[in-house]
């Protein structure tokens, strides 16, 4: 008996939380992946709106970033509208941006000097509304920012996204610091898929969901984006049975 | 008229003839400012020779004071019958700090056939004679290193009457530091206040401010404080009541700002300015105090400001608009404000866009952010790194010649052994715009190492012929 109320309290429950959380939280929409795995592990069934996601690179992924902008531009260009990306380092290549489905024509770049400069753009871009999402690439995110941050975005409803990247591959332990964005991810590149001929096949990457706010970590293997900005579930299979199911997916 | 021609300008006073400005070519063959008008028919037969025209001279140094007010300082000014002095603070964070600001003007001048020397100083006194005594085109004196540079220049530099000038030479007085060196009371007996006036005004004893330079056309409002104000949530509330003055004023006008500048007078008679640049010309209240309300806190209020003035700088035809409503079609959001405000806070704000070029550096232009949307896109559909670093590292590889992607390549320490790769793209060098690349070939591969990590590399050259490159390898990006 108890068993079929518990479900019920328990809905009642986060409905009062939140009701306390705030007005802008209650109409949480979300961004799905499009992946039902995925989806199922995140709250709402997606990446929340309004809220603050963090993104790294792992091992030499944490100095260059290179997959993470990657799984960040296909986050964006899923999203509507215009995005507004801050930089201290300007070595974005951007055909590659663009290959994962964010058009140049939506994408503002902002270059500061100062890493609380781009912190600032990243607040103002927030909480100006109306864009698609802010992405900033940061070293250093305390716990102050991360809430300000995640404030100026619930505000608005526009999606923070922080790319973390460190000088050296020592600092990242620093990813470990708790902060106040929504989800955590670290993005890790696996040997690409396997083809039947020499040569480079589709990126894969081991995505981890390493922190989500009332969900549970996770991890993925994922394909790259493609040129909608979709990702795919593609793990390693030693006699490639699977392989078909996402051809025929990147084929449509 | 050829180049190589001397030409002068011929001043008259009475029936005295003398050259008031020579050119290179003049000066080459020895003619020199001030010399008579028939010495220099003597030197250069067939002189070709001008008559000095003040007024003309005066309009048009005017107009050039006008474009530097539009376009760089709020307060500009015509310093003496040659040059401009305007007050940077404030403004030369817009154009990327001093040293930018001043070789931006000097280049931006000689985009209008104008030669120029420019020199930022923390007086106005020392940066007028700066500007004309220094060899160099652009001087930045840095703050408080006044006193070092002028110590040793010539006392005419010091805006002071000829005759003055004159009688001080008599007294065996060269420079500057000689002049300031002297006694004051016999100097002011003899020559009046004005040498200890213009030496106080050089070293920044006393405070000299520019009148800045307006015309009829300036939408400009201001207010006068009874009694000095300097908290910031009160300078904020009457700036927001003068934007709303301002904006009146430019309705009736049909005009919209597209750039201001908020000038404060602070109680020890200095000035201090605040402008703020908008990308598309706006009568928006809101908008613009959010802009100007921005930065107030850059501004110092000493001990009180007195006057606050608003200028609309720079104004365009602005009409008014039916916007469409929009049941069925999506809203366009325009994100204008967004650009202005963290444009005038000194950040580069750009969007990219192909260029038609193979060259993978050159291959991506920045552009303004408010550019029209083309909608172009790159048409290259081979993979392409997400970092591409801002110089092609060199490597270690071992790698079959002539079309072999590497085996095992060393890159800053690390030595790693390719599984899996792709190539080459040959990428040719574009001789149209550097000669040196007529042959230059680049031959680029994807490589992927044990753990997955995946590289742009390439090979100078086609791998045959050393014409078309030195066959050293680069890393030149790292895919995502």
């Amino acid at each position: 008996m108890s068993r079929v109320h518990h479900p019920r309290v328990i809905e009642e429950l986060r409905d009062r939380i939140a009701h306390l959380e705030g007005g802008a939280s209650k109409k949480a929409v979300v961004l799905p992946f499009g992946v039902g795995e995925i989806d199922e592990r995140l709250p709402g069934g997606g990446l929340a709106y309004g809220a603050l996601h963090e993104v790294a690179g792992g091992g030499v992924g944490t100095v260059d970033g290179a997959a993470a902008a990657l799984f960040t531009a296909g986050i964006a260009a899923r999203s509507r509208g215009k995005i507004l990306w801050c930089v201290t380092r300007p070595d974005l290549f951007f055909p590659a941006i663009s290959q994962a489905g964010l058009h140049p024509d939506r994408v503002i770049f902002c270059e500061a000097d100062k890493e609380e400069d781009v912190l600032a753009s990243m607040e103002e871009g927030l909480s100006f509304g109306g864009l698609g999402a802010v992405v900033g690439e940061l070293v250093r995110l305390p716990m102050t920012v991360s809430r300000r941050l995640q404030l100026a975005a619930e505000k608005t409803g526009t999606m923070a996204l922080v790319v973390r990247r460190w000088r050296r591959q020592t600092e990242a332990s620093d990813y470990g610091n708790p902060t106040a964005s929504m989800t955590r991810w670290r993005i890790s590149v696996l040997p690409s898929e396997p083809l039947p001929v020499a040569g480079v096949g589709r990126a894969r990457w081991l995505a981890e969901l390493m922190r989500v706010k009332a969900g549970e970590c996770a991890e993925f293997e994922i394909g790259a984006c493609d040129a909608k900005g979709r990702v795919c579930l593609l793990p390693v299979s030693a006699d490639g049975s699977n392989a078909s199911s996402w051809r025929g997916s990147r084929a449509s | 008229m050829p180049a190589d021609q001397p030409l002068v300008v011929i001043s008259r006073s009475g029936s005295k003839r003398w050259i008031s400005a020579a050119d290179t070519a003049a000066g080459k063959v020895g003619l020199r400012v001030g010399m008579p008008a028939s010495k220099a028919q003597a030197i250069v037969a067939n002189l070709n020779m001008i008559d000095a025209d003040p007024v003309a001279d005066a309009a048009a140094l005017e107009r050039l004071a006008l474009w530097a007010l539009r376009r760089y300082s709020p307060v500009v000014a015509v310093d003496c019958a040659d040059g401009i002095v305007m007050d940077t603070e404030g403004a030369d964070h817009l154009q990327g700090g001093e040293e930018l600001l001043i070789s931006g003007i000097v280049n931006g001048l000689r985009g209008k056939g104008l030669t120029a020397r420019a020199a930022v100083a923390d007086t106005w006194g020392a940066a007028h004679a700066l500007a004309r005594l220094t060899p160099a085109e652009t001087i930045v004196v840095p703050v408080g290193g006044v006193t070092k540079a002028v110590i040793g220049l010539p006392i005419h530099c010091l805006r002071l009457p000829p005759d003055t000038i004159q009688g001080l030479r008599v007294l065996g007085v060269e420079t500057v530091g000689e002049l300031s060196a002297m006694p004051r009371a016999p100097l002011a007996l003899r020559f009046g206040p004005e040498v200890g006036r213009r030496l106080d005004q050089l070293f920044g004893r006393i405070a000299e401010p520019i009148q800045p330079l307006r015309t009829p056309e300036l939408v400009e409002v201001s207010r006068n404080f009874q009694e000095p104000i300097g908290a910031p949530e009160t300078i904020a509330k009457y700036v927001r009541q003068l934007v709303g003055q301002l904006t009146a004023k430019l309705e009736e006008r049909g005009l919209g700002v597209r750039r201001s500048d908020l000038v404060i007078h602070r109680v020890d008679n200095t000035r201090q300015s605040v402008r703020a640049g908008l990308q598309k010309p706006v009568r928006d209240p809101t908008r613009l105090s959010k802009l100007l309300c921005d930065r107030i806190e850059t501004i110092d209020p000493g001990f009180g400001i007195e006057k606050i003035v608003l200028v609309a700088v720079m104004a365009e035809p602005l009409e008014e608009m039916q916007i469409a409503s929009s049941l069925v079609e999506e809203e366009v959001v325009d994100v204008t404000p967004l650009i202005d405000i963290l444009g005038n806070r000194g950040q580069r704000l750009y969007r990219m866009t192909p260029a038609a070029s193979d060259v993978p550096e050159r291959s991506v232009k920045r552009i303004r952010p408010t550019a029209d949307e083309t909608g172009a896109d790159w048409a290259v559909k081979w993979p392409r790194p997400s970092r591409l670093l801002a110089h092609p590292e060199k490597i270690e590889v071992t790698a079959l010649l002539p079309d072999q992607p590497p085996a095992v390549f060393t890159w800053r320490g690390k030595r790693r052994r390719v599984t899996r790769a792709d190539g080459p793209e040959r990428i040719f060098g574009e001789w149209w715009t550097r000669p040196k690349e007529m042959q230059a070939v680049r031959d680029y591969f994807v490589v992927e190492d044990e753990q997955g990590e995946r590289y742009w590399v390439y090979r100078a050259g086609d791998g045959v012929d050393l014409e078309t490159g030195s066959h050293h390898w680069f890393i030149h990006g790292v895919f995502g």
